[in-house]
Parts: C-alpha cells; sequence; structure tokens
C-alpha cells in the first residue's frame, strides 16, 4: 500500500529523515514512535504531500505521489494540532470538508459517538480543547478510506470519548484497514498495535511486533523497553551550546512516545 | 479554488473586523458628505484616507489572516486539493471581503447622498476601484511576506515595513531626489518612478481625474499629458493590475516549494 524508499528531508541544516525505507502492506495498526523530534510527524507528512522531501520516492496504491493530490482522497488523515476557522460553526465545517471531497461520508456516527450534538451549532472558537480534538477526529474518520493516519489521536480526550475511539480503531482493524499512528500513550499501543516502527534520529531503529520488542530488549513493558533502547543509544557528541546540550538532555529525560 | 474562495470569504464576512473596517468607511463618509456637502471634495478627503488606509489594512489583515489560519491550512493541504487553489482561494477571500466592507462603507452612504445623478459619478468610481486594487494589491504582497516567513514577528514587521515603503519612505526618496536634481528636467523620470508605486501612481490616477493637475505645475502637465490620454490611462491600469499579478504569481511559487 506505501512504499516508501531512502527519504532523506532536512529542514536547513537539521537533517530529519535520513533514508528510510519502509513497506506497510499489512493490514492492522501500526504504531509510529520515537523521542520528539525523532521525525515521526515529518514521514507522515511527506505520505500526505505536505513536506516535500529532498530525495527518495513514496509510492501509494502502486502510484508515485510526487507532484500528486488526487491520491489524498483514499487516506483519512488526523492532524495534531486541530485549529479552525474561528468563525464557522461546526455544521459549517463540516458540510464545506464534505464539500470539498464530494464523496459519502459517515458524519452522524461519529457525532453521536463524541457527543457532539449540543456543539453543532456554535462557533469553533467558544469549543474547548477536547470538543475541537473530537471535532477534528470527527472530519479524520467520517470517511471510509483503506488508509487511516492518525497523528496524536488520543490528546485532550476525556475518558469515554477515548473508550469510544479504541472501541472504533479495534472494529476498523477487524474491517481490515490499515491504520499508522503516532501516540505519547504506552497503553494505548500495548492495547492496539500489531506492528511497531521506531524512529530515532532519522533513521529506523526497530521494526517489528511489540513482543518481538520485549523479547529484543528483554523488558516486561514497552516503556521499559523503549527507555532501555534510548539509554542504550550514546548520545551523538555536540559542540559545547548550552542551548542545544539542554535541548537534548530534554529529549532524553522526556522520553515522550 | 472556488469552494476554499466561497468558505473564506464567508469565514472573513462574519468576522467582527469586516464590521469595524465597514462601519468606519461608512460613518467618517456619510460625515464627510453631509457635513461639507461637496462630492469633489469629499472624494479627495476619501482619497487620501483609502491611499493610506487600504493598503495599511489590507496588510495587517493579510499577514493576521494567513498566520491564523495556518493550523486549518494544513488540515485543507490534507485534502484532496491542489496546493495553489488553496492559498488564491484564501488570498482571493480575503481581497474580496476588504473590497465587499470598502465598496458598502464608502458606496452606500455615496449612493443614499445621490451620486448617480451627481456629474462626480466617474471620480466616485475611479476612487472605489482604486481602493479594491490597493486592498488586492497589498493583501497579495502580505500573504506573500506571511508565507515565506514562519516567524510571525518578523513576518508582520517586514509587511508593515513594505507599506511604509509604499505610503511613506518612496515619497520621501522621491522628494530628495527632486531635490537634489531639481537643475535637470526630471519630469520623465518623476512619471516613470510613479508608476513603479501603487499607491502614488493611484493618487495620481485620481488627482489627474479631478482636474486639479494645474496646481502641479508643469510636471502636473507632462502626467496629464500622458494619463490624460487613453494610452496613459491604459498603461496605468495594466500596471496596477501588473501590481496584483506579480505577488500572486509569488504566492503560488512559493506555495508549491513550501513544506507545511
Amino acid at each position: 500500500m506505501i512504499k516508501i524508499k531512502n527519504l532523506h528531508k532536512a529542514y536547513k541544516k537539521n537533517q530529519v529523515l535520513k533514508g528510510i525505507d519502509l513497506d506497510f502492506d499489512k493490514k492492522g495498526i501500526t504504531a509510529i514512535l520515537g523521542p520528539n523530534g525523532s521525525g515521526k510527524t515529518t514521514l507522515i507528512k511527506c505520505v500526505l504531500g505536505m513536506v516535500l522531501p529532498n530525495q527518495g520516492t513514496i509510492t501509494l496504491f502502486d502510484e508515485n505521489i510526487k507532484g500528486k493530490w488526487n491520491y489524498r482522497s483514499q487516506i483519512d488523515y488526523l492532524p495534531q494540532i486541530a485549529q479552525f476557522p474561528p468563525n464557522l460553526t461546526v455544521k459549517q465545517l463540516l458540510n464545506m470538508i464534505k464539500d470539498i471531497r464530494q464523496t459519502e461520508a459517515n458524519d452522524k456516527r461519529f457525532i453521536e459517538l463524541f457527543g457532539l450534538e449540543p456543539y453543532l451549532n456554535k462557533r469553533l472558537n467558544s469549543l474547548s480543547g477536547g470538543t475541537k480534538q473530537k471535532v477534528n477526529l470527527t472530519l479524520a474518520l467520517m470517511y471510509d478510506n483503506p488508509l487511516m493516519i492518525l497523528d496524536e489521536p488520543t490528546n485532550g480526550l476525556d475518558p469515554v470519548a477515548l473508550i469510544n475511539l479504541k472501541d472504533y480503531l479495534r472494529a476498523e482493524k477487524a474491517k481490515g484497514k490499515t491504520i499508522l499512528m503516532t501516540t505519547h500513550i504506552m497503553s494505548l499501543v500495548e492495547e492496539l498495535a500489531d506492528e511497531i516502527v521506531f524512529l530515532l534520529e532519522g533513521n529506523i531503529y526497530f521494526r517489528g511486533s511489540v513482543k518481538e520488542l520485549l523479547e529484543a530488549q528483554q523488558e516486561t513493558s514497552i516503556e521499559r523497553a523503549i527507555a532501555s533502547i534510548l539509554r542504550s543509544v550514546k548520545p551523538k557528541t555536540q559542540p559545547i551550546k548550552f542551548k542545544k546540550e539542554s535541548r537534548r538532555m530534554g529529549e532524553l529525560e522526556s522520553v515522550s512516545i | 479554488m472556488t469552494k476554499i474562495f466561497k468558505y473564506s470569504i464567508f469565514d472573513l464576512l462574519r468576522s467582527r473586523w469586516s464590521y469595524i473596517y465597514f462601519g468606519f468607511f461608512f460613518v467618517f463618509t456619510i460625515g464627510l458628505l453631509f457635513l461639507s456637502g461637496d462630492v469633489s471634495k469629499v472624494i479627495i478627503s476619501l482619497m487620501n484616507v483609502i491611499l493610506i488606509l487600504c493598503p495599511l489594512i489590507a496588510t495587517m489583515f493579510g499577514v493576521m489572516y494567513y498566520y491564523n489560519s495556518r493550523e486549518f491550512t494544513e488540515l485543507l493541504l490534507a485534502q484532496p486539493i491542489k496546493r495553489t487553489s488553496i492559498f488564491l482561494g484564501q488570498y482571493l477571500g480575503l481581497a474580496c471581503s476588504l473590497s465587499v466592507s470598502l465598496l458598502l462603507g464608502v458606496g452606500v452612504p455615496f449612493v443614499i447622498y445621490g451620486i448617480f445623478g451627481s456629474p462626480e459619478i466617474w471620480n466616485f468610481f475611479i476612487l472605489i476601484f482604486i481602493g479594491i486594487a490597493l486592498s488586492f494589491i497589498f493583501s497579495a504582497i502580505a500573504f506573500f511576506i506571511a508565507l515565506r516567513n514562519e516567524n510571525r514577528i518578523k513576518g508582520f514587521g517586514l509587511a508593515i515595513v513594505t507599506w511604509l515603503f509604499f505610503a511613506i519612505i518612496y515619497d520621501g526618496l522621491f522628494l530628495l531626489i527632486m531635490v537634489l536634481f531639481k537643475d535637470y528636467p526630471l519630469e520623465s523620470f518623476a512619471l516613470g518612478a510613479s508608476l513603479f508605486n501603487p499607491i502614488d501612481l493611484s493618487r495620481i490616477l485620481i488627482l489627474l481625474k479631478l482636474d486639479i493637475s494645474a496646481l502641479m505645475g508643469y510636471t502636473g502637465a507632462v502626467f496629464q499629458k500622458f494619463l490624460g490620454t487613453a494610452l496613459g490611462m491604459g498603461i496605468s491600469f495594466a500596471i496596477l493590475l501588473f501590481w496584483i499579478g506579480l505577488p500572486t504569481l509569488g504566492i503560488q511559487r512559493v506555495a508549491m516549494k513550501k513544506d507545511f
């Protein structure tokens, strides 16, 4: 379904992706993990054509995506930060995306699932962060596409919505969809993911099932396994600049995966 | 593109800033019309306001609108739409909503006052046309600057400096050159230099239409000779259109290459 070959991306001097080779053919949920700044979002955005790679090719549904835009109609994408035009109401926003995509949408199901009915006629700038995330999820999930890309789907959700989302993802997985997601919540990975792709400094450090990861690192939980990977990787020597050094430390301390 | 345009303009027309902008022009124009009663004078006063305010507001709104809708633009970029359609749609939505505020704010009082029976009607149309052209030009420049600069403060600063350059600094330099080289015949130079600044060009277009070019001496006569003809007018309008086209092309080029 997705074939990524030798993908390189640098933002000015900051080399984010250093030759990624990935194939996603299997159905099921793949969790893309890695510390902050490891290139997870950049990788996802390259697939969506929002970030243009310096080198390498991405093939989606047997078609090179370079310069194309039509293929996005086959992807459900959930962006990390939800920010909408402040003066539109939820209903108008939903109608707008439906109008743009011109395919049948099942928004009613998600409005019900996330309890959005009372907010439909409210302006988007009056909604709380969690409610905005629910609108964001509705926008992303209301199309029945074979490929789903979710960037931090659980951000700001209350427990009820979280359980509903998990149930939904499980059901979609059972239907045979390919789902890629990044998350900071390890329990979610343990519960849902069939496969883990662990990115570190722009390369794929590990790819395999949750079980394989635990076995390889001889740990009992994913959290510990990831921590032991990060401990075993020596930080690159950097010129002593206070700002950069502290960021590096921050990355290692808050292994947010 | 039409869909993005439709939703941008819809979103903007519901924003309270559009109403404030409209309200300002409405109150100001009504005040001037009913206090002075001389349509020609009112047009000159409005010209001075429009020449400064339209570019300034278009610049500020352009930068603000781009940065505010940054995350939403990302959502649109993930939809099956062409990149350039998104940005051109948003730009046109912004420029048109500003133009609507101006058109109604200035136009409604003039219609109430009875401009359609007045001989000044063409001057009124030129005034509105120029206000709209300046809104399009400066919101395109602002969009272009905002697209090129991720850093909001830098983008804002650059956009304001650009406005300042065209509205004030350019005239200062112009005057300085005129004074320094006053012994030489500078009429053609003055004409050429005015064409390169959309604000100056607009000002001269209106002044000449109002037949007060006699006040500008020999230079005024040269301007009148050039711009008074159909060819001169045509060239001036073409240059205003060029000023809209250039930054719009820039928006397209940057949008194609940018990472989001």
